[in-house]
């Protein structure tokens, strides 16, 4: 019987059935300050262990000051927040990667980089981005914080079987067209709750062209079409990323593994329920104009209004949409100044996300009227960065250089907007309020994110080529 | 042993009619809220943004449906599409249940948060698009509508109008009776100990 790669993985964790339910084995689990400490306080109220505290790994990362060290520069809430973790860690003996220490960043950025997620695996974390971790052919994905507290108690989840959905994405990519874009067009055609109850493989030959760092793009958005997971086939692109890596296997293991990981592929003749076919040469530099993510158009295109839908309850989210973000149907986006520049978060905080940045921030300065900070994804992101001198290129252009967290992609910190800013965001939600109450939120690329930094207004990045 | 915590069975009270799409988990709670250690106290931000005209909380947006007199003590939640979509963030369902309600009726649910709620005794319930039209209209017609909803039976009922509604098993079974999960599952220790022993060595 030809398989998915989703079933593969599926069936090869599945310990026991349980009426229409599996009980599924959990290889990893990453955690964070926001969504454990009630998960361990439940282990603590029952007398619980953390069954595999060699399987689970914390990092400090929502809550976190990106302008100091300290776990009080966000106030006495945060601070406390994340003094629970690093008390919750050391009762039960679980590696954390604390503010300021090197391996520190992002969970979803500091856990490829490290080696810890294998292709074949199931990775969980109390955070809907965990569908990053699919780019490695790992099955990942977002759980809330009493299955975090159901997984460090028993190291396995009850799962139903979810649909599969496959996304080719066929041909080259035009010049200055970033995965970024890849991923919004998609959610731009299968809509928000597009994929709601499936997972998703990506293929074709533009995602196969990816690198490791730009698949992580397209999976962790896989949540914003309203997937369980997404995942793409490994191949010698991932097996070169991960060699040499801290947690990566070694020598005979790592053999071992590579041959078990060769067999990770979608076999010939099997079916998805839904299938979804995208012309790479189609996709334009992308740009939300709306209040979910499913509200995206090419940099060129005019803003759509509730006349352009056909659909009663999509006339009437563009309707609220526009009313939000303050812009009018028929808008030019190249008319539409911004306010703020956010580059980082677990979607875009990587070091091919920087150089990109990097590549228009040495075109020119950045605007007068816009504020526009750079937030590494990880400690190892920014020291690379700065290996790199692209830091020196950033500060000289303008832009603030920051230390690694989550940021402005949801602004638990004081990294925050406020009503009536306008910002072009390399993060991947654009909802009301995401990064401040009243605050408008346009999706980019890293790349379309530093023109508007610099023209002031959303820019078509394809006029900054060199 | 696998204790019980109180279970659903069948759930009769008011509604709040939120007739939008695309509700998501950030306006549900926004993240200023979530810097909390507890599972307590939610509901006093419950949509906060759309709730309170000012970020004190002392001004409430007469506006807003939560702050409609006519709904005040609803304990069942109307919506549309995707309900719950966006963050994982558990915190969602625990300021809906600390808020008052028991259950939220809507076209579709996100994925995730549909599981949250079945965690936290919240009972989400999915209706075509056409039943909801219905139940808005009912509560339109009439605040002080008393909807029904028999979680064993699976149904709900409104004045002469009753629907069915499909639920997987196990998660009826756990909401009726209020099974606490972990503790079933560690009942399954040994199969667990035995699939740990095959996993191959590099994992």
């Amino acid at each position: 019987m030809a398989k998915t790669l989703y079933d593969k993985v599926w069936q090869a964790h599945v310990i026991d059935q349980i009426g229409e339910d599996s009980l599924i084995y959990i290889d990893r689990h990453l955690i964070h300050e926001v969504t454990s400490p009630q998960a361990f306080a439940g282990l603590n109220e029952k007398g619980r262990k953390v069954r595999r505290p060699d399987r689970t790994f914390a990092t400090m990362d929502h809550s976190i000051s990106t302008r100091s060290l300290a776990l009080d520069a966000c106030g006495p809430q945060n601070q406390l927040q994340l003094q629970t973790l690093a008390k919750n860690c050391e009762e039960h003996n679980v590696k954390l990667f604390p503010v300021g220490h090197q391996k520190q960043g992002i969970v979803h950025v500091m856990g490829p980089e490290l080696g810890l997620i294998l292709p074949g695996m199931t990775v969980v974390c109390g955070d809907s981005h965990t569908a990053t971790h699919g780019a490695f052919g790992a099955l990942a994905f977002g759980i809330g914080t009493s299955q975090v507290e159901h997984v460090l108690a028993t190291q396995t989840l009850k799962q139903s079987r979810a649909k599969t959905m496959q996304i080719k994405v066929n041909g080259k990519l035009a010049t200055g067209i970033t995965a970024k874009d890849i991923i919004l067009a998609i959610i731009g055609k299968i809509g928000h709750a597009g994929a709601t109850a499936h997972v998703i493989e990506y293929c074709g030959e533009a995602i196969e062209a990816l690198s490791m760092e730009e698949r992580m793009t397209i999976c962790n958005m896989s949540i914003e079409a309203g997937a369980k997971a997404g995942m793409i086939a490994p191949d010698q692109t991932t097996f070169d990323y991960l060699q040499g890596r801290e947690f990566a296997p070694k020598g005979a293991d790592w053999d071992a593994a590579v041959a078990y990981w060769k067999t990770l592929f979608t076999d010939e003749g099997a079916t998805f329920d839904t299938v979804v076919e995208l012309e790479a040469a189609d996709i334009a530099p992308q740009v939300t104009w709306g209040t979910n993510p499913g509200q995206v158009i090419g940099v060129t295109t005019p803003v759509p209004g509730p006349e352009d839908f056909s659909d009663p309850v999509e006339k009437e989210s563009a309707r609220k949409a526009l009313a939000y973000m303050g812009i009018n149907a028929g808008d030019k986006l190249a008319d539409i100044p911004v306010s703020h520049v956010f580059i980082g978060s677990c979607t875009n905080g990587r070091i091919e996300d920087l150089r990109a940045v990097a590549s228009i921030a040495k075109q020119g300065k950045v605007s007068e009227n816009v504020t526009a900070i750079i937030v590494p994804g990880s400690g190892a992101v920014k020291r690379q960065a700065e290996a790199e001198g692209l830091d020196k290129i950033f500060t000289d252009a303008g832009f603030e250089w920051r230390l690694p967290g989550c940021s402005m992609c949801l602004g638990m910190n004081d990294d925050l907007l406020q009503a009536g800013d306008r910002c072009a965001s390399t993060s991947n939600r654009n909802f009301e309020g995401r990064q401040g109450r009243g605050a408008r939120t346009h999706l980019v690329s890293p790349a379309m994110a530093a023109a508007a930094a610099l023209r002031g207004k959303f820019a078509d990045v394809r006029d900054f080529q060199e | 042993m696998s204790e019980s915590t109180t279970g659903i069975n069948v759930l009769t009270g008011t509604a709040c009619p939120l007739d939008q799409a695309n509700v998501d988990t950030d306006q549900i709670i926004p993240k200023q809220f979530l810097t909390s250690v507890s599972r307590a106290g939610f509901g006093k931000h419950l949509f906060h943004d759309w709730r309170y005209l000012d970020l004190e909380e002392k001004e409430p947006n007469p506006e807003f449906v939560l702050n409609k007199p006519e709904h005040a003590g609803a304990t069942i939640l109307l919506s549309r599409e995707n309900f719950g979509c966006g963050s994982s963030r558990e915190h969602a369902p625990w300021a809906l249940t600390d808020f008052g309600f028991k259950a939220v009726i809507a076209t579709s649910f996100a994925d995730i948060f549909y599981g949250n709620c079945m965690n936290n005794q919240l009972l989400p319930i999915a209706l075509t698009s056409e039943q909801m039209d219905s139940l808005f209209a009912a509560v339109a017609a009439d605040a002080t509508a008393e909807i029904a909803i028999d979680l064993p039976a699976q149904t709900v009922t409104v004045g002469e109008q009753s629907w069915t509604f499909d639920i997987a098993e196990h998660h009826k079974n756990n909401l009726v009776k209020g099974l606490d999960a972990i503790g079933q599952t560690l009942e399954l220790g040994k199969k667990i100990e035995s699939y740990e022993a095959n996993q191959p060595a590099w994992l």
